[in-house]
């Protein structure tokens, strides 16, 4: 039996890169609010403008870096630093699924900027590469692009929020607890293939929902894209 | 050993920041190691959009009335507008307008 051919190569072009941060343009007003939200609530906790940027800078992911802040002690001991790295992880163990579910396409591109790239990802660049490369898209640029201009426009958008203070301590006033809810439905409407996901898209939500109500934090998000995941895999149309 | 007390922002960020960068790694790492057999290749296919549906739908209902009808407005702009820019706008804007209204 001959060998399977080889999947073709992916470029990565800075054209793509361009391309990246152009789709990332609508999400923009939302970005900025955030972040400014985030950097309000260091400046609530205590953090000096240094550390708020450093914080955006370094973490680079909104939702850990509230749910982190909100565990911020007034005097450290090594418990509390455990404790914070921990619901970090836990807020942030989306991205690893987002990683796996990029692999196939990614790993086809070259290895150096593909990683410049993973250590860029966020909800933002993950949801516009899916759907750049669910459309029939292939240049590996895109998703490096994105999250590359996001992580500049996060961290800069930090100090402003830092410098205003409270006007932008409570998530709910402007939406800014709905900013990622609200871009990843907008996002959703070019993923839906109506074969494939009709039975996994339920199984999602549906142990997304009973782990919400079982379970703190954002563990809803590991439980059900995996039962989704797997279902997909189960309920695969057999050729 | 003593840390100073100034230290201590800058270890407990860069513990968050070293927690981050693993896990946005390591799912693409473990994935290079898994054979892409029909069931992994169909289960990575449909893993996007789990991602998405197991955000939403939970964060939705914590949400309450306010954020049932703002996914529902920035997904119905969307299916008809298909622009991201105003599927957001609309459903930023139904969410502060339904609690400025003191509902959800």
């Amino acid at each position: 039996m001959p060998a399977a051919p080889a999947p073709p190569r992916v470029p990565c072009t800075f054209a793509g890169m361009v391309e990246g941060a152009r789709l990332t343009v609508p999400l923009l007003p939302g970005t900025l609010v955030f972040a400014a939200a985030v950097g309000a609530t260091s400046a609530e906790k205590g953090l000096t403008l240094g550390q708020a940027v450093f914080m955006s800078l370094s973490v680079y992911a909104g939702a850990s870096q509230l749910l982190g802040l909100q565990l911020w002690p007034q005097v450290f001991s090594l418990s509390a630093i455990a404790a914070i790295v921990v619901v970090t992880m836990a807020v942030n163990l989306r991205f690893l699924l987002m990683g796996a579910s990029l692999q196939p396409w990614l790993s086809r591109g070259p290895a150096g900027p593909v990683h410049v790239g993973l250590a860029a990802l966020t909800d933002a660049n993950f949801v516009v590469a899916s759907r750049y490369h669910a459309q029939g898209g292939q240049d590996a640029g895109v998703f490096i692009g994105a999250g590359l201009f996001m992580w500049v426009i996060w961290t800069l958008a930090t100090i402003p929020g830092h410098a205003l203070g409270h006007l932008l301590t409570d998530p709910k006033r402007f939406a800014i607890d709905m900013v990622m809810p609200l871009t990843f439905t907008a996002m959703s409407v070019g993923l839906f293939r109506l074969r494939r996901d009709r039975l996994a898209w339920p199984v999602a939500a549906g142990v997304a929902v009973v782990t919400a109500q079982l379970a703190d934090g954002y563990w809803f998000i590991v439980t059900g894209a995996l039962a989704g995941s797997l279902a997909a895999g189960v309920l695969r149309e057999r050729a | 050993m003593s840390v100073p007390e100034e230290a201590w922002p800058y270890i407990a960020i860069t513990g968050m920041a070293a927690a981050t960068f693993l896990v946005r790694f390591a799912g693409y790492w473990i994935m290079s190691r898994v054979p892409p057999t029909p069931f992994v290749r169909a289960a990575l296919e449909a893993l996007p959009g789990a991602i998405i549906v197991s955000t939403v739908v939970p964060l939705a209902m914590r949400g309450g009335l306010a954020a049932w009808i703002g996914v529902a407005v920035a997904a119905a702009v969307m299916v008809l507008v298909r622009k991201d820019i105003a599927a957001l706008a609309a459903g930023m804007g139904a969410v502060i307008a339904v609690r400025s209204f003191g509902l959800g």
